[in-house]
């Protein structure tokens, strides 16, 4: 049968992510040190599990609402207010989804339709381009540079902006640079979101893990902005729950109502085991946030410093877990760096321009990994830097 | 918690320049910390965590829970010193509850341990009354898991 007739035009003409030819090829190779993956190493803190293994022994195994349990979704709204100053309705307000991912899908598809425009910055995280094409909608991508921090500022918004522009994809704290908006840069960008009337898909995921003396400072918090935003955040990273695949969104009532219908008919309700367990990870889990984010804070400084030893570049990240070293220097593109120093030194890295064109020249490195490790791969990288120095 | 202190509680082999680097400080400020430390006795030393139940020399191991009348002048801290100076003790604490004094004790051989309690810290003056437990098998020491986890390993997958 010939597939490619069978087969929605829209859905292949989506490309493939750039990450997974690198994990091919570490997945396939042994005494892999992995400094690729966005996923926490710490395993979900034990109190959080034991409710989620309580749920089950006490045989609740139905759906749960469509929009997820009331008392989770009264505690999220408590964890917003209490971490973020900002309050939120749990009546018609919140959404439980699965993971952070399926937010951000159903937040750009009730948003965004044929003939409109989506704004994404990149680098960023890689899901927003294609989820953004299979809406229908016109990804518009714009890059944000070194020399800014990997902010957005105002005038590279304002030339991305036309008169189809529906909505700004604001992924902060980033993935992969590791980047933060301050205060006063989510101002200046909101006088041009609200001027234009453009609606905000923050994707808040890393929020918990900022570095900066001040915590993470939502967009929804700026005037004006609360009523043309949607939050997404999830369990995932704070928590180190990735694999129970728990997000939410919150918003308008008029947004997050229609993101629920497209819920309801495409997933259900998010998984009942894990609304248990994030129930107590919102109740009794600040501990551990602080915890794994202090240990974070002590792998970010380690593996900046070694890389400014090794002379590499790196702009010292403010938030999320990962460090986005410039690799310009050595001659080689991001992903003959990471190709190499995986087949060379077992050392897996995800090159820049995975997470858009202008991520060439990077490569972006996870601290989710022991200090140990870390100190291992560095040595490595260290050792492949001489090689290509020398011209091996 | 004192970061440098915690971190070296946890792993003693880290060198000067890797703290310097995790602790964001400079190389001579880590140094002169940690000499300071040294000299006033907080830190005390620096050993391994041993797994002896993986090695094939004979070890046995007792916790003695030891109830002493406190001495004039000097309280438990005399008694408590006394014990301490025996090689086969590896730790000495004065605890709340119905007994004062609890050791780690150390031999070859159950013999051995049991030989230590009657000969050498039964007859110390003052102590009034000794409860033997032997250890079975250690699970964690000094904040180390001794047996391999029976929860899964690093095992992420490489995903997105």
């Amino acid at each position: 049968m010939d597939y490619q007739n069978v087969l929605n035009e829209s859905i292949i003409s989506v490309k493939p992510s750039g990450i997974r030819k690198f994990f091919d090829i570490a997945a396939e190779m042994d005494n892999v040190i992995s400094l690729s993956v966005g996923e926490p190493d710490f395993k979900t803190p034990w109190h959080v599990r034991q409710e989620g293994i309580n749920s089950l022994r006490m045989g609740k195994t139905w759906y749960t609402p469509n929009k997820g349990l009331t008392v989770l979704r009264e505690e999220i709204t408590k964890y917003y207010d209490r971490r973020f100053h900002l309050k939120y309705d749990s009546k018609s307000q919140v959404l439980v989804t699965v993971g952070g991912s399926e937010a951000i899908d159903l937040a750009i598809r009730c948003l965004a339709g044929v003939g409109d425009e989506v704004i994404i910055p990149q680098p960023s995280f890689v899901c927003y381009e294609p989820l953004t094409q299979m809406a229908g909608a016109t990804p518009v991508l714009m890059s944000t540079k070194v020399e800014n921090e990997f902010r957005i500022v105002p005038e590279d918004l304002e030339k991305c902006i036309t008169d189809k522009t529906k909505v700004l994809i604001l992924p902060y704290p980033n993935n992969p640079t590791g980047a933060i908006m301050e205060r006063e840069d989510l101002e200046k960008i909101a006088e041009i979101i609200k001027k234009h009337n453009i609606i905000v898909i923050s994707d808040e995921i890393y929020a918990e893990l900022t570095y900066t003396d001040n915590k993470h400072i939502s967009i929804a918090s700026i005037d004006g902005m609360y009523e043309r935003t949607v939050v997404i955040n999830g369990f995932s990273k704070c928590y180190a729950m990735t694999g129970w695949r728990l997000g939410y969104a919150l918003g308008p009532e008029e947004i997050i109502s229609q993101m629920t219908k497209l819920h309801q008919f495409c997933i259900m309700s998010a998984p009942t085991t894990a609304q248990y367990a994030a129930i107590e990870a919102l109740k009794n889990g600040d501990e551990d946030i602080e915890d794994m984010k202090n240990e974070y804070e002590m792998r970010k400084h380690f593996i900046v410093g070694s890389f400014e030893k090794l002379g590499l570049k790196c702009f010292v990240p403010k938030g999320a877990f990962y460090c986005f070293p410039c690799i310009k220097t050595t001659g080689l593109s991001s992903e003959e760096f990471c190709t190499r120093l995986i087949k060379e030194k077992h050392v897996a890295v995800v090159p820049g321009n995975a997470f858009g064109q202008s991520g060439e020249g990077f490569i972006r490195v996870s601290y989710c990994n022991s200090l140990a490790n870390i100190s291992e791969a560095i040595k490595r990288i260290e050792q492949f830097l001489t090689e290509i120095k020398n011209g091996n | 918690m004192n970061s440098l202190l915690k971190l070296l509680s946890e792993n003693s082999s880290y060198t000067t320049s890797e703290l310097a680097l995790i602790l964001n400080e400079p190389e001579d400020y880590i140094k002169a910390q940690i000499r300071e430390y040294e000299d006033k006795g907080i830190i005390r030393g620096y050993k391994a965590i041993v797994n002896w139940q993986e090695l094939d020399e004979d070890m046995v191991s007792a916790i003695i829970e030891v109830k002493v009348t406190p001495e004039r002048e000097t309280g438990f801290d005399r008694i408590a010193e006394e014990i301490s100076n025996f090689d086969e003790v590896k730790t000495v604490n004065l605890i709340a509850g119905q007994y004062d004094l609890l050791l780690v004790v150390s031999g070859k051989t159950m013999n051995d341990v049991a030989s230590f309690v009657s000969k050498k810290l039964s007859p110390i003056d003052n102590v009034l009354d000794c409860q033997t437990n032997f250890i079975l098998r250690n699970y964690k020491e000094g904040g180390v898991k001794m047996v391999d986890s029976i929860e899964q390993k690093d095992k992420r997958s490489f995903v997105l």
